[in-house]
Protein backbone atom coordinates (compact mmCIF):
# COMPACT_ATOMS: atom_id res chain seq x y z
CA UNK A 1 0.00 0.00 0.00
CA UNK A 2 1.52 3.02 -1.23
CA UNK A 3 1.29 6.74 -0.78
CA UNK A 4 0.70 9.04 -3.48
CA UNK A 5 0.94 12.78 -3.95
CA UNK A 6 -0.47 13.98 -7.27
CA UNK A 7 -0.97 17.81 -8.51
CA UNK A 8 -3.85 18.89 -10.88
CA UNK A 9 -4.16 18.17 -13.39
CA UNK A 10 -2.56 14.80 -14.29
CA UNK A 11 -1.54 12.46 -16.31
CA UNK A 12 -2.52 8.83 -17.20
CA UNK A 13 0.35 7.43 -16.44
CA UNK A 14 -0.24 9.21 -13.08
CA UNK A 15 -3.06 7.55 -12.31
CA UNK A 16 -2.08 3.83 -14.02
CA UNK A 17 0.45 4.06 -10.59
CA UNK A 18 -2.21 3.71 -8.41
CA UNK A 19 -3.96 0.71 -6.79
CA UNK A 20 -6.55 -0.20 -4.87
CA UNK A 21 -5.72 0.26 -0.84
CA UNK A 22 -3.72 2.88 -1.79
CA UNK A 23 -3.78 6.32 -0.28
CA UNK A 24 -3.43 9.78 -2.46
CA UNK A 25 -3.09 13.51 -1.51
CA UNK A 26 -4.36 15.86 -4.28
CA UNK A 27 -2.97 19.46 -4.94
CA UNK A 28 -3.91 22.46 -6.43
CA UNK A 29 -6.82 22.28 -8.05
CA UNK A 30 -10.39 20.14 -7.39
CA UNK A 31 -13.93 20.61 -9.08
CA UNK A 32 -17.22 19.94 -7.29
CA UNK A 33 -19.88 18.21 -9.25
CA UNK A 34 -23.49 16.92 -8.34
CA UNK A 35 -26.20 15.08 -9.22
CA UNK A 36 -28.08 18.11 -11.48
CA UNK A 37 -24.74 19.46 -12.93
CA UNK A 38 -24.39 16.43 -15.30
CA UNK A 39 -28.01 15.78 -15.85
CA UNK A 40 -27.53 19.51 -16.91
CA UNK A 41 -24.21 18.34 -18.94
CA UNK A 42 -24.99 15.22 -20.38
CA UNK A 43 -28.78 15.16 -20.51
CA UNK A 44 -29.56 18.46 -21.77
CA UNK A 45 -26.17 19.07 -23.45
CA UNK A 46 -24.91 21.92 -21.67
CA UNK A 47 -21.23 22.71 -21.50
CA UNK A 48 -18.66 24.71 -19.07
CA UNK A 49 -16.02 27.12 -19.68
CA UNK A 50 -13.92 25.21 -16.93
CA UNK A 51 -11.20 22.95 -18.85
CA UNK A 52 -11.61 19.39 -16.52
CA UNK A 53 -8.77 17.86 -18.34
CA UNK A 54 -6.65 15.83 -16.38
CA UNK A 55 -8.43 16.92 -13.54
CA UNK A 56 -10.41 15.54 -11.05
CA UNK A 57 -13.98 15.98 -9.78
CA UNK A 58 -15.57 15.56 -6.39
CA UNK A 59 -19.62 14.63 -5.54
CA UNK A 60 -20.36 17.68 -3.62
CA UNK A 61 -23.00 20.18 -3.46
CA UNK A 62 -20.97 22.73 -0.65
CA UNK A 63 -22.54 24.60 1.97
CA UNK A 64 -21.34 28.42 1.16
CA UNK A 65 -21.52 32.22 2.08
CA UNK A 66 -21.60 35.00 -0.62
CA UNK A 67 -19.16 37.88 -0.22
CA UNK A 68 -17.13 40.64 -2.03
CA UNK A 69 -15.33 39.27 -4.80
CA UNK A 70 -11.92 39.43 -3.72
CA UNK A 71 -8.59 38.05 -4.90
CA UNK A 72 -8.46 34.80 -3.93
CA UNK A 73 -12.47 34.24 -3.78
CA UNK A 74 -13.04 35.91 -7.49
CA UNK A 75 -16.51 33.74 -7.58
CA UNK A 76 -17.87 36.24 -4.57
CA UNK A 77 -18.32 32.72 -2.42
CA UNK A 78 -16.64 31.56 0.49
CA UNK A 79 -16.67 28.13 1.82
CA UNK A 80 -18.87 27.57 5.54
CA UNK A 81 -18.61 23.86 4.92
CA UNK A 82 -17.91 21.43 1.82
CA UNK A 83 -18.31 17.40 2.40
CA UNK A 84 -19.22 14.98 -0.04
CA UNK A 85 -22.15 12.79 -1.14
CA UNK A 86 -22.94 9.39 -2.16
CA UNK A 87 -21.92 8.65 -5.43
CA UNK A 88 -23.75 6.26 -6.53
CA UNK A 89 -26.83 7.78 -7.72
CA UNK A 90 -23.90 9.65 -10.69
CA UNK A 91 -22.70 6.12 -11.57
CA UNK A 92 -23.49 6.66 -15.39
CA UNK A 93 -21.82 9.85 -15.72
CA UNK A 94 -18.65 8.40 -15.18
CA UNK A 95 -18.05 7.72 -18.95
CA UNK A 96 -18.83 10.88 -20.32
CA UNK A 97 -16.92 12.64 -17.71
CA UNK A 98 -13.83 11.22 -18.99
CA UNK A 99 -15.17 11.26 -22.55
CA UNK A 100 -16.03 14.26 -23.03
CA UNK A 101 -14.48 16.22 -20.75
CA UNK A 102 -11.24 14.22 -19.82
CA UNK A 103 -12.12 13.28 -16.23
CA UNK A 104 -9.30 11.38 -14.40
CA UNK A 105 -10.50 10.60 -10.80
CA UNK A 106 -13.68 11.23 -9.17
CA UNK A 107 -14.09 11.77 -5.44
CA UNK A 108 -17.22 10.64 -3.41
CA UNK A 109 -18.09 8.13 -1.17
CA UNK A 110 -19.66 4.64 -1.32
CA UNK A 111 -18.09 3.77 -4.14
CA UNK A 112 -19.25 3.40 -8.03
CA UNK A 113 -20.33 0.28 -9.86
CA UNK A 114 -18.94 -2.45 -12.61
CA UNK A 115 -19.82 0.04 -15.70
CA UNK A 116 -17.47 3.01 -13.96
CA UNK A 117 -14.58 0.22 -13.15
CA UNK A 118 -14.45 -0.42 -17.10
CA UNK A 119 -14.59 3.19 -17.83
CA UNK A 120 -11.82 3.71 -15.47
CA UNK A 121 -9.87 0.37 -16.51
CA UNK A 122 -10.22 1.64 -20.63
CA UNK A 123 -9.80 5.36 -20.19
CA UNK A 124 -7.28 5.42 -17.40
CA UNK A 125 -9.34 7.04 -14.14
CA UNK A 126 -9.72 5.95 -10.69
CA UNK A 127 -12.26 5.89 -7.82
CA UNK A 128 -10.88 8.09 -4.68
CA UNK A 129 -12.98 7.06 -1.16
CA UNK A 130 -12.94 10.55 0.68
CA UNK A 131 -14.99 9.90 4.46
CA UNK A 132 -18.21 10.82 4.06
CA UNK A 133 -19.57 13.15 6.68
CA UNK A 134 -16.58 14.32 7.64
CA UNK A 135 -17.40 17.46 6.13
CA UNK A 136 -15.92 20.00 8.88
CA UNK A 137 -12.64 18.30 8.36
CA UNK A 138 -12.58 18.00 4.26
CA UNK A 139 -13.55 21.52 4.80
CA UNK A 140 -10.06 22.62 6.44
CA UNK A 141 -8.30 21.13 3.14
CA UNK A 142 -10.14 23.36 0.81
CA UNK A 143 -8.20 26.87 0.84
CA UNK A 144 -10.86 29.04 -1.62
CA UNK A 145 -13.69 28.96 -3.77
CA UNK A 146 -11.43 29.84 -6.92
CA UNK A 147 -14.54 29.72 -9.35
CA UNK A 148 -18.09 28.98 -10.11
CA UNK A 149 -19.99 27.87 -13.41
CA UNK A 150 -23.78 26.98 -14.16
CA UNK A 151 -24.45 28.74 -11.40
CA UNK A 152 -27.91 28.55 -11.88
CA UNK A 153 -27.78 25.47 -10.32
CA UNK A 154 -27.02 26.32 -6.88
CA UNK A 155 -25.58 24.85 -4.95
CA UNK A 156 -25.30 21.89 -7.63
CA UNK A 157 -23.18 24.12 -9.66
CA UNK A 158 -19.99 23.47 -10.96
CA UNK A 159 -17.20 24.80 -8.58
CA UNK A 160 -13.77 24.84 -8.90
CA UNK A 161 -11.87 24.66 -4.90
CA UNK A 162 -8.02 25.63 -4.52
CA UNK A 163 -6.76 23.01 -2.39
CA UNK A 164 -3.90 22.39 0.01
CA UNK A 165 -3.36 18.65 1.40
CA UNK A 166 -6.38 17.31 0.11
CA UNK A 167 -6.36 14.05 1.65
CA UNK A 168 -5.66 11.30 2.47
CA UNK A 169 -7.84 9.45 0.17
CA UNK A 170 -8.08 6.24 -0.45
CA UNK A 171 -7.93 4.77 -3.69
CA UNK A 172 -11.12 2.84 -4.00
CA UNK A 173 -11.24 1.97 -7.67
CA UNK A 174 -8.16 1.68 -9.51
CA UNK A 175 -6.95 1.98 -13.49
CA UNK A 176 -6.73 -1.81 -13.35
CA UNK A 177 -10.10 -2.89 -13.28
CA UNK A 178 -9.87 -3.15 -9.33
CA UNK A 179 -12.82 -2.16 -7.02
CA UNK A 180 -12.75 -2.42 -3.41
CA UNK A 181 -16.33 -2.18 -3.22
CA UNK A 182 -16.45 -5.28 -5.20
CA UNK A 183 -14.67 -6.98 -3.08
CA UNK A 184 -16.45 -6.18 -0.20
CA UNK A 185 -19.66 -6.71 -1.90
CA UNK A 186 -18.67 -10.19 -2.30
CA UNK A 187 -17.28 -11.14 0.99
CA UNK A 188 -20.35 -9.45 2.29
CA UNK A 189 -22.90 -11.62 -0.24
CA UNK A 190 -20.66 -14.57 0.77
CA UNK A 191 -21.47 -14.32 4.73
CA UNK A 192 -25.29 -13.62 3.76
CA UNK A 193 -26.22 -17.17 4.41
CA UNK A 194 -25.00 -17.99 7.86
CA UNK A 195 -26.00 -14.64 9.30
CA UNK A 196 -29.36 -15.90 8.10
CA UNK A 197 -29.13 -19.49 8.93
CA UNK A 198 -27.95 -18.34 12.84
CA UNK A 199 -31.12 -16.05 12.71
CA UNK A 200 -32.93 -19.05 11.91
CA UNK A 201 -34.50 -17.24 8.79
CA UNK B 1 -36.82 32.90 24.47
CA UNK B 2 -39.32 33.51 26.53
CA UNK B 3 -41.68 31.36 28.16
CA UNK B 4 -44.71 33.05 29.75
CA UNK B 5 -46.52 30.66 32.67
CA UNK B 6 -49.83 31.15 33.60
CA UNK B 7 -50.67 30.16 37.55
CA UNK B 8 -51.57 26.69 36.42
CA UNK B 9 -50.71 26.59 32.16
CA UNK B 10 -47.62 26.89 30.61
CA UNK B 11 -47.69 29.61 27.43
CA UNK B 12 -45.52 28.96 24.82
CA UNK B 13 -45.62 31.80 22.15
CA UNK B 14 -44.66 31.51 17.97
CA UNK B 15 -41.71 33.76 18.25
CA UNK B 16 -40.30 31.36 21.06
CA UNK B 17 -40.87 28.54 18.86
CA UNK B 18 -39.16 30.42 15.96
CA UNK B 19 -36.13 31.36 18.25
CA UNK B 20 -36.12 27.63 19.34
CA UNK B 21 -36.25 26.05 15.88
CA UNK B 22 -33.72 28.18 14.21
CA UNK B 23 -31.58 27.44 17.26
CA UNK B 24 -32.09 23.91 17.28
CA UNK B 25 -31.43 23.56 13.52
CA UNK B 26 -27.63 24.76 13.28
CA UNK B 27 -26.99 23.08 16.62
CA UNK B 28 -27.94 19.71 15.50
CA UNK B 29 -25.66 20.30 12.66
CA UNK B 30 -22.87 21.20 14.85
CA UNK B 31 -22.90 19.14 17.63
CA UNK B 32 -23.46 15.14 17.93
CA UNK B 33 -25.27 14.24 20.79
CA UNK B 34 -23.21 12.22 23.35
CA UNK B 35 -24.67 8.47 23.07
CA UNK B 36 -23.35 8.72 18.84
CA UNK B 37 -19.76 9.87 20.31
CA UNK B 38 -19.95 7.04 22.78
CA UNK B 39 -21.01 4.73 19.91
CA UNK B 40 -18.26 6.00 18.31
CA UNK B 41 -15.69 4.66 21.14
CA UNK B 42 -17.15 1.54 21.70
CA UNK B 43 -17.05 0.82 17.88
CA UNK B 44 -13.40 1.71 17.51
CA UNK B 45 -12.34 -0.29 20.89
CA UNK B 46 -13.92 -3.14 19.22
CA UNK B 47 -13.31 -3.26 15.32
CA UNK B 48 -10.62 -5.34 14.12
CA UNK B 49 -10.18 -4.10 10.15
CA UNK B 50 -7.12 -1.81 10.27
CA UNK B 51 -8.64 0.28 7.37
CA UNK B 52 -12.53 0.59 9.44
CA UNK B 53 -10.32 1.66 12.17
CA UNK B 54 -8.65 4.58 10.30
CA UNK B 55 -11.62 5.81 8.70
CA UNK B 56 -13.46 5.45 12.05
CA UNK B 57 -10.38 7.72 13.38
CA UNK B 58 -11.16 9.85 10.57
CA UNK B 59 -15.25 9.88 11.31
CA UNK B 60 -13.89 11.10 15.20
CA UNK B 61 -11.22 13.38 14.41
CA UNK B 62 -13.99 15.48 12.14
CA UNK B 63 -16.40 15.34 15.39
CA UNK B 64 -13.69 17.54 17.04
CA UNK B 65 -12.82 19.65 14.52
CA UNK B 66 -16.46 20.69 13.62
CA UNK B 67 -17.05 21.75 17.26
CA UNK B 68 -13.69 23.18 17.81
CA UNK B 69 -14.17 25.18 14.08
CA UNK B 70 -18.02 25.82 15.31
CA UNK B 71 -18.89 24.58 11.13
CA UNK B 72 -21.29 21.88 10.26
CA UNK B 73 -20.18 17.80 11.00
CA UNK B 74 -21.49 17.21 7.28
CA UNK B 75 -22.34 18.90 4.33
CA UNK B 76 -25.68 17.37 3.79
CA UNK B 77 -28.22 19.90 5.96
CA UNK B 78 -30.67 17.19 5.17
CA UNK B 79 -34.64 17.43 5.28
CA UNK B 80 -35.58 19.40 8.18
CA UNK B 81 -37.94 17.20 10.25
CA UNK B 82 -39.23 18.81 13.94
CA UNK B 83 -40.97 16.35 16.43
CA UNK B 84 -43.36 18.02 18.58
CA UNK B 85 -44.56 17.06 22.00
CA UNK B 86 -46.92 18.59 23.97
CA UNK B 87 -47.58 17.98 27.98
CA UNK B 88 -50.78 18.67 29.28
CA UNK B 89 -51.85 21.99 30.34
CA UNK B 90 -49.63 23.27 27.98
CA UNK B 91 -51.26 26.57 25.73
CA UNK B 92 -50.21 26.79 22.17
CA UNK B 93 -51.53 27.99 19.02
CA UNK B 94 -50.83 25.08 16.86
CA UNK B 95 -51.48 26.90 13.50
CA UNK B 96 -48.82 29.36 14.40
CA UNK B 97 -46.26 26.85 15.72
CA UNK B 98 -46.12 25.39 12.50
CA UNK B 99 -45.81 28.21 10.54
CA UNK B 100 -43.19 30.08 13.50
CA UNK B 101 -41.17 26.20 12.69
CA UNK B 102 -40.53 27.23 9.20
CA UNK B 103 -39.83 30.99 10.07
CA UNK B 104 -37.09 29.30 12.28
CA UNK B 105 -35.45 26.83 9.61
CA UNK B 106 -35.75 29.36 6.76
CA UNK B 107 -33.98 32.19 8.90
CA UNK B 108 -31.32 29.34 10.39
CA UNK B 109 -30.98 28.72 6.15
CA UNK B 110 -30.46 32.25 5.31
CA UNK B 111 -28.20 33.72 8.38
CA UNK B 112 -25.99 31.20 9.53
CA UNK B 113 -26.05 30.32 6.32
CA UNK B 114 -26.96 26.75 5.64
CA UNK B 115 -26.87 24.89 2.23
CA UNK B 116 -30.86 24.81 1.40
CA UNK B 117 -30.84 21.05 0.25
CA UNK B 118 -35.14 21.15 0.06
CA UNK B 119 -35.85 21.69 -3.82
CA UNK B 120 -39.90 21.26 -5.73
CA UNK B 121 -39.92 16.83 -6.37
CA UNK B 122 -41.27 18.08 -10.06
CA UNK B 123 -39.88 21.04 -11.47
CA UNK B 124 -36.38 20.83 -8.80
CA UNK B 125 -36.41 24.01 -8.13
CA UNK B 126 -34.53 25.44 -4.96
CA UNK B 127 -36.21 27.80 -2.83
CA UNK B 128 -32.94 28.27 -0.79
CA UNK B 129 -35.07 28.43 2.32
CA UNK B 130 -34.66 25.23 3.49
CA UNK B 131 -38.57 24.86 2.97
CA UNK B 132 -41.42 24.04 0.81
CA UNK B 133 -44.52 21.40 0.61
CA UNK B 134 -45.00 19.80 3.97
CA UNK B 135 -41.72 20.75 4.45
CA UNK B 136 -39.99 21.25 7.79
CA UNK B 137 -41.87 17.49 8.16
CA UNK B 138 -43.60 18.25 11.28
CA UNK B 139 -44.76 15.57 13.55
CA UNK B 140 -46.76 16.85 16.48
CA UNK B 141 -47.86 14.23 19.69
CA UNK B 142 -49.50 14.99 23.15
CA UNK B 143 -48.01 13.43 26.01
CA UNK B 144 -48.56 13.26 29.82
CA UNK B 145 -46.14 15.20 31.15
CA UNK B 146 -47.99 18.27 32.89
CA UNK B 147 -46.95 21.97 31.39
CA UNK B 148 -43.93 20.35 29.32
CA UNK B 149 -43.36 21.74 25.34
CA UNK B 150 -40.58 19.47 23.98
CA UNK B 151 -38.96 20.31 20.64
CA UNK B 152 -36.70 17.89 18.99
CA UNK B 153 -34.92 18.34 14.91
CA UNK B 154 -33.27 15.74 13.41
CA UNK B 155 -32.17 17.08 9.89
CA UNK B 156 -32.48 13.67 7.89
CA UNK B 157 -29.49 12.92 5.65
CA UNK B 158 -30.26 12.31 2.17
CA UNK B 159 -27.83 9.49 1.51
CA UNK B 160 -29.11 7.34 4.21
CA UNK B 161 -32.89 7.98 4.12
CA UNK B 162 -32.38 6.91 0.46
CA UNK B 163 -31.61 4.00 2.09
CA UNK B 164 -35.11 3.02 2.27
CA UNK B 165 -36.62 -0.04 2.36
CA UNK B 166 -40.62 -1.06 2.62
CA UNK B 167 -42.10 -4.57 1.64
CA UNK B 168 -45.85 -5.67 2.52
CA UNK B 169 -45.05 -9.75 3.84
CA UNK B 170 -47.87 -11.76 4.84
CA UNK B 171 -48.39 -13.99 7.62
CA UNK B 172 -46.87 -17.06 6.19
CA UNK B 173 -43.39 -15.14 6.10
CA UNK B 174 -43.33 -15.24 9.43
CA UNK B 175 -40.89 -13.44 11.29
CA UNK B 176 -38.16 -15.15 9.85
CA UNK B 177 -39.43 -13.13 6.63
CA UNK B 178 -38.88 -9.56 8.26
CA UNK B 179 -35.35 -10.75 9.58
CA UNK B 180 -34.12 -11.91 6.08
CA UNK B 181 -35.49 -8.56 4.99
CA UNK B 182 -33.89 -6.77 7.46
CA UNK B 183 -30.46 -8.52 6.23
CA UNK B 184 -31.05 -7.97 2.77
CA UNK B 185 -31.96 -4.35 3.28
CA UNK B 186 -28.24 -3.93 5.14
CA UNK B 187 -26.64 -5.57 2.06
CA UNK B 188 -28.39 -3.50 -0.61
CA UNK B 189 -27.76 -0.51 1.45
CA UNK B 190 -24.09 -1.02 1.61
CA UNK B 191 -21.60 1.73 2.21
CA UNK B 192 -24.36 4.08 -0.06
CA UNK B 193 -25.53 4.96 3.83
CA UNK B 194 -22.57 6.30 5.55
CA UNK B 195 -22.19 3.24 7.52
CA UNK B 196 -21.66 2.67 10.86
CA UNK B 197 -25.78 3.38 10.90
CA UNK B 198 -28.25 3.01 13.23
CA UNK B 199 -30.96 0.54 10.67
CA UNK B 200 -34.38 1.60 12.01
CA UNK B 201 -36.81 -1.22 11.83
CA UNK B 202 -40.57 -0.64 11.65
CA UNK B 203 -42.58 -3.58 11.81
CA UNK B 204 -46.45 -4.13 11.48
CA UNK B 205 -48.93 -1.29 11.35
CA UNK B 206 -50.18 -0.35 7.71
CA UNK B 207 -47.72 0.86 5.17
CA UNK B 208 -47.20 4.53 5.75
CA UNK B 209 -47.44 3.43 9.71
CA UNK B 210 -44.90 0.87 9.02
CA UNK B 211 -42.11 3.24 7.69
CA UNK B 212 -42.44 6.08 9.91
CA UNK B 213 -41.88 3.40 12.67
CA UNK B 214 -38.41 3.11 10.86
CA UNK B 215 -37.90 6.37 10.95
CA UNK B 216 -38.61 6.91 14.58
CA UNK B 217 -36.27 3.27 15.83
CA UNK B 218 -33.12 5.10 13.38
CA UNK B 219 -33.20 8.48 14.92
CA UNK B 220 -33.68 6.58 18.76
CA UNK B 221 -31.08 8.18 21.12
CA UNK B 222 -28.51 4.69 21.58
CA UNK B 223 -28.90 2.66 24.34
CA UNK B 224 -32.54 3.11 24.26
CA UNK B 225 -34.84 0.03 24.23
CA UNK B 226 -37.74 -0.76 22.27
CA UNK B 227 -40.73 -1.03 24.56
CA UNK B 228 -42.18 -4.00 23.29
CA UNK B 229 -40.57 -7.07 24.80
CA UNK B 230 -40.49 -8.92 21.15
CA UNK B 231 -39.34 -6.15 19.38
CA UNK B 232 -36.29 -5.82 21.74
CA UNK B 233 -34.92 -9.33 21.65
CA UNK B 234 -35.07 -8.34 17.92
CA UNK B 235 -33.11 -5.45 18.49
CA UNK B 236 -30.25 -7.91 19.85
CA UNK B 237 -30.41 -10.40 17.23
CA UNK B 238 -30.64 -7.92 14.47
CA UNK B 239 -27.73 -5.84 15.51
CA UNK B 240 -25.75 -8.90 15.51
CA UNK B 241 -26.59 -10.53 12.36
CA UNK B 242 -25.63 -6.79 10.58
CA UNK B 243 -22.44 -6.59 12.14
CA UNK B 244 -21.51 -10.07 11.38
CA UNK B 245 -21.70 -9.12 7.55
CA UNK B 246 -18.37 -7.18 7.09
CA UNK B 247 -19.84 -4.12 5.16
CA UNK B 248 -18.03 -2.04 7.72
CA UNK B 249 -17.57 2.02 8.13
CA UNK B 250 -17.83 3.50 4.36
CA UNK B 251 -18.64 0.41 2.81
CA UNK B 252 -14.80 -0.31 2.42
CA UNK B 253 -14.91 -3.71 4.71
CA UNK B 254 -14.88 -4.55 8.56
CA UNK B 255 -16.97 -5.36 11.74
CA UNK B 256 -18.66 -1.53 12.62
CA UNK B 257 -21.50 -1.86 10.21
CA UNK B 258 -24.32 -0.68 12.59
CA UNK B 259 -24.12 0.80 16.14
CA UNK B 260 -27.32 -0.81 16.56
CA UNK B 261 -30.28 -2.18 14.97
CA UNK B 262 -33.39 -0.31 16.58
CA UNK B 263 -36.94 -1.68 16.13
CA UNK B 264 -40.45 -0.29 16.80
CA UNK B 265 -43.53 -2.00 16.44
CA UNK B 266 -47.22 -0.79 15.63
CA UNK B 267 -50.36 -3.64 15.90
CA UNK B 268 -51.31 -4.58 12.06
CA UNK B 269 -54.20 -6.80 10.24
CA UNK B 270 -54.11 -10.22 10.33
CA UNK B 271 -53.56 -10.74 6.75
CA UNK B 272 -50.65 -8.51 6.82
CA UNK B 273 -46.89 -8.57 8.10
CA UNK B 274 -45.28 -5.00 6.96
CA UNK B 275 -41.36 -4.20 7.46
CA UNK B 276 -39.85 -1.19 6.88
CA UNK B 277 -35.76 -0.49 7.36
CA UNK B 278 -34.41 3.29 7.47
CA UNK B 279 -31.19 4.08 8.42
CA UNK B 280 -29.63 6.44 10.00
CA UNK B 281 -26.19 7.44 9.07
CA UNK B 282 -22.82 8.15 11.39
CA UNK B 283 -23.29 11.84 11.65
CA UNK B 284 -26.47 10.68 13.63
CA UNK B 285 -27.86 14.36 14.41
CA UNK B 286 -30.16 15.69 16.58
CA UNK B 287 -31.21 18.93 19.08
CA UNK B 288 -33.81 19.01 21.38
CA UNK B 289 -35.48 22.10 23.65
CA UNK B 290 -37.88 21.82 26.54
CA UNK B 291 -40.00 24.52 27.45
CA UNK B 292 -40.70 24.41 31.19
CA UNK B 293 -42.40 27.02 33.49
CA UNK B 294 -38.73 27.05 34.56
CA UNK B 295 -37.47 27.95 30.93
CA UNK B 296 -35.90 26.21 28.14
CA UNK B 297 -33.77 23.80 28.63
CA UNK B 298 -31.87 22.69 25.13
CA UNK B 299 -29.72 19.49 24.76
CA UNK B 300 -30.20 16.29 22.54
Amino acid sequence: MAHHTLHMPCTEADIRKLRVGDTVTLQDTLFGIRDATQIHMFDRGRRTRFDLNGHAVIHTAPNVRKVEPTGTNQAGYEAVCIGTTTSDRMERFTRPLMEREGVRIIIGKGGLRDDSARAFQELGGCYLAVIGGAAALETTWITAIEDVDLDDLNPESLWRFAIRDFGPLIVGMDAHGGSLYRDVQSSVEARRAAVLAKLGA
Amino acid sequence: MSVISAPDKLRVTPDAIEEAAKLLYIRALKILPDDIKQGFFRLDSTETDGLAKSVLATMIENIAVAERTENLLCQDTGIPIFNVQIGRDVEVDGWALKQAIARGTERATREHPLRSSVVHPITRVNAHTSCGAHVPVIHIDFVETPRTLRLEMIPKGSGSENGSFLQMLIPADGLSGVKRFVVDAAIKAGGKVCPPTILGVGVGGTSDLCMHLAKVAATRPLGSVCADAEGAKLEVELSEAVNSLGIGPQGLGGDSTAFAVHVEVAATHITMNPVAVNVQCHSARRASATFTPEGVEVGF
